[in-house]
């Protein structure tokens, strides 16, 4: 016994030996940037159930550094390494470590969804790397429990604010007092959305009839729908992610509940209408980030861009913000004059009125931009501009 | 009404189970074997109704129809080439080797195929609100309802009235004494598969359409809950599975109409569980003492 | 009482253990090893901790449980609790989070006695889930968005985890009680006729397996900055079964051999996940057709020198495979 026991120390501390081995003779990638490469690391869901998210955004991304790279950033051109997490949580953290510590890059760019950026944002402190995500909304990426993770960055506005405005478009435009509320329970971000406009709501005078969740992966909700059904609500707020949103809005109208419905930017995806159908998104309407509609002629200058380069599909919020995080890191990049993350996380601080397809952007204290939100209403099947909200 | 409603809900869920039953009790009964496989057939009979929908523009019945005649062959060949082999081997091994098939089938999908689920196009079965006394129905629920009583009647005819059917029934009493009939077990056993197989297909062309959303990995749970769903009505007694299927759908649906939306995977393991302490052989199963 | 007898080869694996933490730490220290590499050095252990755990309840054992991830979150999130809300040690943690996944496997395996082969493992399966779901709907741990944990797995701890849960499966099954619980496997109702008390090493050898699950899940839990319920699904489940399996059911040194490959198979995979699991489950299937009895069967990697040291080779082992 004790002679296997020193045979299975003996195989552990070969493969470590091993593994050392390997770590030391191929240090990968030297050191962020070797005189000609600024390498941003991009831990974006590229596969699983919001792959589409992360997808648009290295669209949105790739597509402003073709324009960037034309000249670089003072002779330098920025390299863009994809990593795929899977939309996971797990894997974002341990793809995070491994584009820090294998890659060696300056700068983090990810991840789509809150709770895969929450699980890099430790990654990004302890190795004093900057990260900034593109459409992560909650509020507690930048600042938790009171504390600012200074390392961290976003080009989107949070969810307080989408809530707030949903709330807001419910009681005063569509002049409902009854709403019933559907979560995702496995999203930070849907949480976040639900009890900010819950809030609101409340204040305008509105009643919250009826909470009820449903869980990630599921595809069968007639049970909980006949359920909020039979509390007669006047409007449904429905902030999830656009793989259950389609058939849930689709299940919905199959059991005669045609009331309108309303969600966020995760409603966001060509996937939607396909699940859903054009028929039963009609009365439904979502905040987002901008609208492809928006007769602004920097949005439609971009549109023009997108559509040139992919097929002549129109690119939605997340091509959006991966396009104007790739200009914000590149404004950031240029105005610290150096590849250094010390610096680079201090210029991105000091953005102001920075021009963006998305809006003007300005950081406020808690490294959150100061933006105006879209609301968009679903007909046909086609998203319709219908409305800006400011802050 | 409202109840009425979640009524309604649980036995289309239901049936579907049911379909999905069917197939995990006729094996079990004829090899004792847990098939972990059945829920990827179910799975692959959706694509492939998926795919002759939109890219050969087949209506219904001809994408079932189709459906259901590559799933039998699938069924088959998994058969020959996984299970064969090893039916006098341990039952761990078997096991073993039908997860590595169903996680084969899985990953071999998503690894040809992606990830990304498919949606299947709401035309293919007409689809109206129906109310009757305040209840909604959808013609479609009521179309897969229909469907699915049609195949299980199909079922009850070729295993009492055929002789196939009664080889089946002949060999999953007692395999030795049967093939000293003159009964081929090989034979009987793969059209056994063939069987249960195809109405696994045919389960995924309308849990397809009814739920439109498809992804490779969409058979696991389905497939775990119809085998709850087998163990529920007996396993190994074909009647049982039907309405094991059924009264699983029901009770899930009313767990979620409780509120407890949340709990409705957990609802159908709960119910295993406490069939196994309690009564393993099912609702119309008979008390087996094992013999040393 | 088990006794743990000093025979000559037992200070020489005590150098051994002790210069091959040595040499990991240092290396370490030196900033040669990275946080990729330490990361994959955590998961090979942790991993190894969870195959011999597996490895004692299925393959001393022959209880066929496929619900491990289960013990694994249980672990992993009472750990977890106990360091995030109640500022407990990690030490403290670790030991709790063992102690409530045993209670765990307690929980699931008096119920589970009666059941065999398929029957067991489809209620271990369920009991897995059935866990599973009861986290998704737990707000306390922050339900299915997860719950965030600090980082505190270091490699002293990985390390004496590891070594501890070896020492301790590979005495067990050295001893009289490993001995009762190998003849439950081989064939339960001789071993009840002769007078052992199968029911109480059944439930023995779920305890035991899943403290040590416990442990790794609170290694786990404080590595990864998150831990969500899914993590734990039935795909875990598999995936500890696959080094159990590949290194054969009943041999010890054949599941921590295959944790260690399989792991670092898997992470050098990890752009490649599909191709993980096609290969993952052709080797399942190929192994089952045309090696049952894994790569070690039941035989440990001693015996290996053993056979070699006495001529002609002298058979002390059981030949026969559990598979």
């Amino acid at each position: 016994m004790k002679k296997k026991f020193s045979s299975i120390t003996l195989t552990l501390l070969f493969s470590t030996v091993l593994m050392a081995g390997c770590g030391a003779s191929s240090t990968t990638g030297g050191s962020a940037s070797n005189g000609k490469t600024i390498k941003v690391g991009a831990d974006l869901e590229l596969s699983g159930n919001v792959a589409s998210y992360g997808q648009s955004i290295a669209e949105g991304f790739a597509l402003a550094l073709d324009d960037i790279n034309k000249k670089g950033i003072d002779g330098k051109k920025i390299e863009l390494i994809k990593a795929d997490n899977k939309s996971d949580a797990a894997e974002a953290t341990s793809t995070a470590i491994k584009l820090v510590s294998q890659d060696k890059v300056a700068v983090l760019v990810g991840s789509a969804t809150s709770t895969n950026t929450l699980a890099q944002v430790q990654v990004a402190q302890d190795n004093k790397i900057p990260l900034i995500t593109p459409t992560a909304t909650n509020p507690e990426v930048t600042v938790k429990g009171g504390k600012l993770n200074d390392y961290v960055f976003r080009t989107c506005f949070i969810d307080p604010f989408q809530g707030t405005v949903a709330a807001n478009f419910a009681a005063d435009q569509l002049k409902v007092k009854k709403a019933a509320i559907l979560i995702d329970s496995s999203s930070d971000y849907a949480k976040g959305l639900a009890s900010a406009f819950e809030k609101s709501f409340k204040k305008t005078g509105g009643k919250i009839v009826s909470k009820e969740a449903y869980v990630a992966k599921d595809t069968d909700f007639h049970a909980t729908l006949t359920r909020i059904k039979g509390e007669n609500p006047q409007f449904i707020y429905l902030p999830g992610y656009y793989e259950e949103v389609g058939l849930i809005v689709k299940q919905a109208r199959e059991i005669g509940l045609n009331v309108p419905i309303m969600g966020g930017d995760g409603w966001d995806s060509p996937k939607l209408v396909k699940i859903a159908g054009p028929k039963a998104l009609n009365n439904t309407y979502i905040t987002n980030h901008y609208s492809s509609g928006d007769p602004d002629q920097k949005i439609q200058k971009f549109v023009k861009k997108f559509k040139a380069k992919y097929n002549g599909d129109s690119p939605d919020a997340f091509n959006a913000l991966g396009y104007d995080t790739a200009y914000l890191l590149a404004d950031a990049i240029k105005r610290a004059g150096s590849t250094d993350p010390e610096k680079i996380k201090k210029a991105l601080e000091d953005t102001k009125n920075l021009e963006l397809v998305s809006g003007t952007l300005t950081f406020d204290k808690d490294h959150n931009p100061i933006k105006s939100a879209s609301i968009l209403e679903y007909k046909d099947g086609k998203q319709v501009f219908k409305t800006k909200v400011n802050p | 009404m409202e109840f009425v409603q979640q009524l309604v809900n649980g036995i289309s869920l239901g049936s579907i189970y049911a379909l999905l039953a069917l197939g995990y009790t006729m094996v079990y009964g004829i090899v004792k074997l847990i098939n972990f496989a059945h829920g990827d057939v179910f799975m692959v009979g959706a694509f492939i109704g998926f795919y002759s929908v939109t890219v050969f523009h087949f209506s219904f019945f001809p994408a079932l129809l189709l459906a259901m005649a590559v799933c039998a062959v699938f069924g088959v060949l998994i058969e020959r080439i996984a299970y064969k082999p090893l039916r006098n081997a341990t039952r761990i091994a078997a096991l073993i080797t039908a997860i590595g098939v169903s996680l084969f089938i899985e990953y071999g999908t998503i690894y040809l195929r992606g990830a990304q689920p498919e949606a299947y196009p709401s035309n293919v079965l007409p689809e109206k609100n129906i109310n009757i006394f305040g209840v909604t129905i959808n013609s479609q629920s009521l179309l897969i309802l229909f469907t699915s009583i049609v195949l299980m009647i199909v079922l009850q005819f070729i295993v009492h009235r055929t002789k196939v059917g009664k080889a089946m029934r002949a060999v999953s009493y007692d395999a030795e004494a049967a093939r000293l009939m003159g009964i081929s077990v090989d034979r009987t056993i793969s059209a056994t598969f063939a069987i249960g197989s195809a109405l696994a297909g045919a389960a995924g062309v309308i849990f397809g359409i009814y739920y439109t959303k498809i992804d490779p990995l969409m058979g696991i749970i389905p497939g775990l809950k119809a085998f709850v769903a087998a163990v529920l009505g007996g396993i190994g007694i074909i009647p049982g599975a039907m309405v094991g299927g059924l009264l699983l759908g029901v009770i899930e649906s009313l767990v979620s109409a409780m509120g407890f939306s949340l709990w409705r995977d957990g609802a159908a393991f709960i119910v295993l569980i406490l069939l196994l302490i309690f009564r393993p052989s099912g609702l119309f199963g008979k008390n087996v003492r094992e013999k040393v | 009482m088990m006794t743990i007898r000093h025979t000559k080869g037992f200070w020489l694996s005590i150098i051994l253990a002790l210069a091959a933490f040595a040499v990991v730490q240092i290396l370490i220290n030196g900033q040669i090893l990275n946080s990729f590499y330490l990361n994959t050095l955590f998961l090979i252990g942790i991993n190894i901790i969870l195959a011999v755990s597996l490895h004692l309840i299925i393959g001393i054992t022959g209880q066929f449980s496929i619900g491990h991830a289960g013990f694994l979150a249980v672990g992993a999130y009472a750990s977890a609790i106990m360091t995030m809300k109640f500022q407990l040690p990690f030490s403290a943690a670790l030991l709790i989070g063992g102690v409530a996944a045993a209670v765990a496997g307690l929980i699931i395996g008096i119920p589970t006695l009666r059941l065999k082969g398929d029957y067991l493992a489809i209620a271990t399966l369920g009991f897995g889930e059935i866990l599973r779901i009861a986290l998704l709907n737990i707000d306390y741990v922050g339900g299915a968005s997860g719950m965030q944990v600090s980082h505190f797995t270091t490699w002293p701890w990985v390390f004496a985890c590891t070594l501890i849960a070896i020492v301790v499966i590979a005495n067990f099954t050295n001893s009289r009680h490993g001995r009762a619980c190998i003849s439950v496997r081989e064939n339960e109702i001789a071993a009840d006729a002769m007078g052992i008390n199968t029911t109480f090493y059944k439930v023995v050898a779920f305890v035991i397996g899943a403290f040590f699950a416990g442990v790794a899940g609170g290694l786990y839990s404080h590595n990864f900055y998150i831990i969500q319920p899914t993590n734990f699904g039935f795909l875990k489940s598999f995936d500890i079964l696959i080094f159990v399996v590949l290194g054969g059911l009943g041999s010890m040194s054949g599941a921590v051999i295959s944790a260690i490959l399989l792991t670092i198979i898997s992470t050098f995979l990890q752009d490649y996940p599909e191709t993980r699991m096609v290969i993952y489950s052709l080797v399942l299937i190929l192994m089952m057709l045309f090696r049952p009895q894994g790569l070690m069967g039941t035989k440990e990697l001693a015996t290996f020198f053993k056979e070699r040291a006495a001529e002609g080779g002298t058979n002390h082992d059981n030949k026969q495979t559990v598979a």
